[in-house]
């Protein structure tokens, strides 16, 4: 773990979606990272390069497959709750309705 | 445009996708024109992307909220998410601000995007760059000052492709569709088919001029440009009769019966709910095809075993006790879903794909059987499986049905083992019937026929070839027979069954029950009435 800044926080999770980190999950992730004011960061190793969870189109073109772990990193008031709810969304096969 | 009763007639031959005729004007859809464009100043430029991305942003959310169907939903919402990522247009509007056009700043920086995306590996992904197309070309039309292209209801639509969205966002009251790419298997043409729109594909729209009259022929699978008066007279008068049979059917909520009195059964095929809404239950007689396929698609998530549950159950009701014919998935062949079906198939028809798709992925297959088992207690249930070859691969699909009943009762579930029938596609299938321990058959004459004759439907060159021939009508015949004198109960769900002009030759084969497109009911009923018995 490195660039321990105060309040950056960090959470990982397994994706097991059949069809990896495509547009409807994508759409459902982004989505739910803007309902937080914290600054989120999204990447598919531990040490990045990390990428704004809140952009669809860098989301997207993450193009990441069934069974990688992602990494989320996230910096203000709301970040620990915006990492909870990001692994719950994740790990819940993005199934929070539509 | 004008004097255009000088004009040549000519006829263009494509593929039928679509049975029906249709007369109307062209109406060329193609991607937007970015050329008229003049520049004014870069803050102009600036502000004429920000109303033009906000402008798109509000049909999208029009058509999302009137869409009522999850394919297009899914690609709609998308294209919103796309929207509102500001880093999308970012590099626009640095190059607005470095004194380019606002358009051309759009497309520079939408085009390595779509590129990305068609040169990408997983399938799934490819199909994203039409999305992408489509918004980009969404944007261009409104900084070009068009509004959206709607059209008209009674036109015949010509485009280079169809994305199932603007499909069904469009009025197609006595309209047509003509599409370069796609085919008769395409989504489109699917939806075409169920909703009575005439289509064919194959055709180079290129030289298609905006305003012309054409008359669509979607059984010939030929569009007629500049038809002449004769030409004109036949199409009010087929149009006419089509209208007959139409309400015909409207008012008929009767068994379908051939002039001796025989009773035949007419049944529909579906791919969801959305298609049940404007049938009455009473005017057919059941499901003789629902394609589970349909909810594996679009939305890149694969249902649950509580959703597909939910929607079988809906249908199950809808039927009220009329049977319900659930095919399990038929992904692969001209039907990749991502995430499931092999991409890169060398042979994608002759792969892994129905049957041999679900039994290698088992964790999917029994979510399926476990949601049917769940719903067979709702209603009159059959479960069919496509593409078996051989008895053992039914025999497994049957062992693991068994278990998934067994598991589901032990967690206390009300759950019920519907009767399990086969599709019959596979010649090895057909040639040998008696060895399968079916319940029921299905032919599924669009691919017998492919496999049969070697030639597929999708190759324009060899539409001779791939048509129901005396080979094809010998095996289907054998199945009918096997299965009158085994006291089986045969259907036919492919297209075949949906030609009025075949109906004849599958009574003969001593076929009565006939699963059709929603669109093809009327027809179908007629020839059946017409038919007096076997010609022979």
């Amino acid at each position: 773990m490195r660039g321990k800044v105060m309040n950056k926080l960090r959470a990982s999770v397994l994706m097991r979606h059949e069809v990896g980190l495509h547009a409807r999950p994508s759409v459902k992730l982004t989505k739910l990272a803007k309902g937080f004011e914290s600054r989120i960061d999204l990447g598919l190793s531990p040490d990045g390069p990390w990428i704004d969870a809140k952009s669809i189109v860098k989301v997207m073109a993450t193009k990441a497959p069934k069974d990688s772990t992602i990494y989320f990193r996230a910096e203000g008031a709301d970040a620990k709750a915006a990492l909870e709810a990001l692994v719950t969304l994740v790990d819940g096969d993005f199934q929070d309705g539509r | 445009m004008d004097d255009r009763t000088h004009r040549a007639t000519h006829r263009i031959q494509g593929r039928s996708a679509a049975p029906g005729i249709a007369l109307g004007p062209l109406v060329r859809l193609g991607p937007a024109k970015h050329e008229v464009r003049q520049y004014r100043s870069a803050a102009e430029e600036h502000q004429a992307l920000v109303d033009a991305l906000a402008t798109s942003q509000l049909d999208l959310g029009v058509l999302a909220r009137d869409a009522g169907d999850a394919d297009a939903e899914a690609i709609l919402s998308f294209q919103i998410a796309l929207l509102e990522d500001d880093n999308l247009a970012a590099p626009a509007f640095a190059l607005i601000a470095g004194g380019e056009l606002a358009n051309e700043a759009w497309s520079a920086a939408i085009d390595p995007e779509i590129a990305a995306y068609d040169a990408a590996d997983d399938p799934y992904f490819r199909a994203r760059a039409s999305d992408l197309r489509d918004l980009r070309d969404r944007v261009l039309r409104h900084l070009a000052g068009e509004t959206d292209q709607s059209v008209p209801a009674g036109v015949i639509v010509a485009a280079d492709d169809m994305p199932p969205s603007t499909f069904l966002a469009t009025d197609w009251r006595d309209g047509g569709l003509v599409l370069r790419r796609g085919s008769p298997s395409s989504h489109v043409a699917i939806l075409a088919r169920s909703r009575g729109v005439p289509m064919i594909v194959g055709v180079d729209v290129d030289h298609l001029e905006n305003g012309t009259e054409a008359l669509l022929d979607g059984n010939a699978g030929l569009l007629i440009v500049n038809p002449d008066g004769d030409m004109r007279a036949s199409f009010c008068q087929r149009r006419a009769e089509q209208s007959e049979v139409r309400q015909a059917v409207a008012s008929f909520s009767g068994p379908a019966l051939t002039a001796a009195g025989e009773l035949v059964r007419v049944m529909i095929n579906v791919t969801g709910l959305a298609e049940l809404r404007d049938i009455d239950p009473a005017h057919v007689d059941g499901i003789g095809l629902m394609r589970t396929e349909f909810l594996f698609q679009g939305r890149k998530k694969l249902p649950t075993e509580e959703e597909q549950y939910q929607i079988y159950k809906r249908m199950l009701e809808w039927a009220a006790g009329r049977p319900v014919t659930i095919r399990t998935l038929d992904a692969g062949g001209d039907k990749p879903i991502a995430g499931l079906t092999q991409p890169g198939d060398m042979n994608p028809f002759l792969g892994v794909r129905g049957v041999r798709l679900s039994l290698r992925h088992l964790d999917v297959f029994r979510a399926q059987l476990r949601a049917l088992a769940r719903a067979a207690v709702a209603g009159n249930l059959k479960v069919m499986i496509p593409m078996v070859t051989v008895p053992e691969e039914l025999d497994r699909c049957r062992a693991l049905f068994e278990q998934a009943v067994e598991e589901l009762r032990r967690e206390g579930r009300e759950v019920q083992m519907p009767p399990l029938g086969m599709m019959v596609e596979v010649p090895a299938a057909a040639l040998t019937i008696e060895d399968f321990n079916a319940e029921f058959f299905s032919i599924g004459s669009n691919d017998l026929i492919q496999y049969v004759a070697a030639a597929s439907r999708d190759e324009p060159q060899l539409a001779d070839l791939a048509r129901p021939s005396r080979a094809v009508f010998g095996l289907i015949g054998h199945v009918v027979n096997y299965a009158n004198r085994s006291g089986r109960e045969t259907s036919l769900c492919g297209d075949l069954a949906g030609d009025p002009e075949q109906v004849a030759a599958l009574l003969d084969q001593g076929l009565r029950i006939f699963s059709v497109a929603p669109a093809a009911l009327g027809a179908v009923r007629a020839a059946i009435a017409r038919y007096s018995g076997s010609a022979a």
